[in-house]
């Protein structure tokens, strides 16, 4: 799957996650949404975790600064 | 697997959660039924924030029982689980206030007077101290007695706290049992070197069990639910390392029932009474058709000794207190003919305290039911195969708790006991005498419970009726209903696959299939019809047939409604009816009167005809939506 393809999913997560809608764009980091804290964000890995029944690499979860290295490391991870 | 599972899923939950009111008392109520469904990690922590948002720290005026002051003393990330924990009280409808210590200073906190903790005065305490925290120091280099030594200096630490806890807040205190987390250093054998971490953990968990005991404590048994449910699904290594989280959050849901199930436990809120449906729960097949010989159950089938094995867990539960009713839709002498007759029956009549089989709706009888127990309906479990059952009790008695139980029996066992509505702190004598004391000697008190709201029930199932005449596809199944069906059969006339093709070319008659679709799903061929002109006037029905499975849903009208229909088209003016008494279809003998026919001749052996006109006949208005198809 390509990286946009995981924007839909992704916007679902952080909606249940926030419980608003979040306009996600590669560069959002965790700094642009309030309530973004580093409970949210396991929260995110997990959801996203028992989505797709993987498991993220301590050194992929290192690599995050923002929402587009989550949809590249995811679409390096899923393949279809 | 750590998923809510026994609890339903609520297709518009998150446009519930979003219409949550702002008023703290109206919030609360909206939110108990929300904290009742297949709720994940993240919907649990949606429910939590939302709620707290409209009533803040103050108890909500509809909280029952006493307020739960929760104190967590941990060694750990507890932060990501006191949502899932005041979520599983909600869910009983209790009230919880959590304090957690600053981190890594319990002790301190325990010893001071003048701490936080003591200051917030809990009247539960949680002792959570994780397996790292508690194997700190412990090595393979370390002597036998030197680890023996260390056991025996950790348990004595934990009972001090114990006692302290004790001592200082007179409550509940809980301790936690570590998860086998750590590595095997030898293997199978790892109990041969006491220095392994493993080992080490795995002996104090025997001596915590012990001690527990002894000083009155209540274990938190996760490492029981991890040799359940595998330690990958409570425990993940790099979520410990990145934020000292033992338990993952993906668990907390479970994490929050398990906690919460022995608080309210000590608050005797535990369930008391499990409520049994018969047919294809309690055994294979339906008892007023198949008859006793037809029934699946136990040696000889898997299926049988499913259903075998789940009525064996049944009356264990009622050998430790757990009373046991039973609400089958029935005859009540084909309901009890099993328990006294059938030889691989394990249940006896003796062991159900409360017996209701009659043809009423469920939530109407399991009312009587704790009526007649004189328990609360706050206080029953009710398990049936059956969806439609369920999800009418769930809408009509939601205090009634109802197992998503699937319909294979092998699973019916764990279901329970993973639902945890039994959990129980203590086994008295009185338990153990309980079974005995509701057994005989109850005489049925009158079943004059408030009026069930069926018709918005009914409503809301979008109930479709589809129907076609007889053809060659469906032959199979139209002759087993024809030769299979006992109880609502009006005539029991047994047709061959000859007679049935006869009907299908025969122009003035007409046979129809009845299936049944509804928002759970299709029921399947539910019912048959047969009718043929006698003469240039009167049509007889000759078959009317329908699966007990969907009484009480206005099947019968819209089936009347079909017939006249098919009648008018083919010239009749006047339907004639007939009941034929067996052994079996007794509960059928006032459907023609219930229909607005009109009785011509009783005869001596019971047989009753009846008589309908067409040209005065306007159909029943129900909620059923017919098509043919």
């Amino acid at each position: 799957m390509s990286e946009a393809a995981f924007y839909p999913v992704l916007a679902e997560i952080f909606r249940d996650v926030f419980m608003r809608d979040v306009d996600l764009r590669p560069a959002l980091t965790a700094k642009d949404v309030p309530g973004w804290d580093s409970f949210k964000q396991i929260e995110i890995i997990v959801a996203l975790e028992e989505k797709y029944n993987i498991k993220f690499h301590t050194r992929e979860l290192d690599s995050l600064h923002n929402v587009g290295d989550l949809a590249r490391v995811l679409a390096g991870k899923i393949r279809p | 697997m750590t998923a809510l599972y026994w609890l339903p899923d609520l297709p518009d939950w998150r446009s519930r959660l979003r219409g949550l009111p702002d008023d703290a008392a109206a919030a609360w109520d909206a939110a108990v039924p929300l904290a009742n469904t297949r709720i994940d990690f993240i919907r649990t922590n949606a429910l939590d924030e939302t709620l707290r948002r409209a009533i803040g720290d103050a108890v909500p005026a509809g909280a029952i029982g006493k307020p739960v002051r929760l104190a967590i003393l941990g060694s750990c990330t507890f932060a990501h689980l006191h949502a899932a924990i005041r979520v599983a009280a909600l869910r009983r409808g209790l009230h919880a206030t959590i304090y957690e210590n600053e981190f890594g200073q319990y002790q301190q906190e325990l010893a001071e007077r003048g701490s936080a903790l003591h200051a917030f005065a809990p009247n539960a305490v949680l002792l959570a101290l994780d397996a790292h925290h508690l194997a700190a120091g412990v090595s393979s280099a370390m002597t036998n007695e030197d680890a023996a030594a260390a056991l025996q200096e950790t348990a004595a630490r934990i009972r001090d706290c114990w006692r302290t806890i004790r001592d200082s807040f007179a409550c509940q205190v809980i301790q936690q049992m570590p998860l086998p987390l750590h590595p095997a250093l030898l293997g199978s054998n790892e109990q041969r070197l006491p220095g392994s971490r493993a080992a080490f953990i795995a002996a104090l968990s025997g001596e915590l069990r012990r001690m527990a005991e002894a000083e009155g404590v209540d274990l938190l048994a996760l490492d029981a639910r991890a040799a359940l449910d595998g330690l990958n699904a409570w425990h993940d290594p790099a979520l410990w390392h990145r934020a000292k989280q033992e338990v993952s959050p993906a668990a907390a849901p479970m994490y929050g029932e398990l906690l919460m199930r022995l608080i309210a436990a000590r608050q005797g809120r535990s369930y008391k009474c499990l409520v049994l449906d018969l047919d294809n729960t309690l055994w294979g097949g339906v008892v007023g058709d198949d008859g006793l010989e037809g029934l699946v159950l136990g040696q000889g089938s898997a299926l049988g000794e499913a259903y075998i094995a789940f009525q064996d867990y049944a009356r264990e539960l009622s050998r430790r207190g757990v009373i046991l009713a039973v609400c089958s839709k029935n005859d009540e002498a084909d309901a009890m003919e099993p328990f006294a007759k059938h030889p691989e029956m394990l249940l006896r009549r003796g062991d159900i305290a409360s017996f209701v089989a009659n043809w009423g709706d469920k939530a109407t009888n399991i009312r009587a039911i704790a009526q007649e127990l004189n328990i609360g309906l706050d206080a029953l479990v009710f398990v049936d195969d059956n969806p439609f059952e369920r999800n009418l009790v769930r809408q009509e008695l939601p205090m009634v708790a109802v197992p998503e139980v699937g319909d294979d029996p092998a699973l019916f066992a764990r279901t329970l006991a993973d639902a945890g509505y039994f959990e129980a702190v203590a086994i008295t004598d009185d338990d153990r005498a309980r079974a005995a004391q509701y057994q005989g000697n109850r005489a049925r008190e009158a079943l004059r419970a408030a009026a069930t709201d069926l018709p918005s029930y009914l409503r809301g199932l979008q109930m479709q009726l589809l129907w076609r005449r007889f053809d060659r596809v469906g032959l199979q199944r139209t002759v087993q209903l024809i030769n299979k069906t006992n109880q609502f059969n009006l005539t029991t006339r047994r047709h061959t696959e000859d007679d049935v093709l006869a009907i299908i070319a025969d122009p003035r008659a007409f046979g129809l299939q009845l299936r049944l679709l509804d928002r759970f799903g299709d029921n399947g061929i539910i019912a048959i019809l047969i009718g043929r002109m006698l003469n240039d006037a009167d049509l007889l029905i000759d078959t009317w047939l329908m699966s007990c499975r969907v009484l009480g849903r206005q099947v019968e009208p819209t089936s009347l409604n079909l017939i006249a229909d098919q009648a008018v088209a083919l010239g009749a003016t006047t339907l004639l009816g007939e009941y034929i008494p067996t052994k079996k279809n007794g509960m059928v003998k006032d459907h023609y009167d219930r229909l607005g026919f009109r009785l011509t001749v009783e005869e001596a052996d019971g047989t009753r005809r009846y008589a309908l006109d067409l040209r005065a006949f306007t159909g029943a208005e129900t909620f059923i939506d017919v098509k043919e198809g």
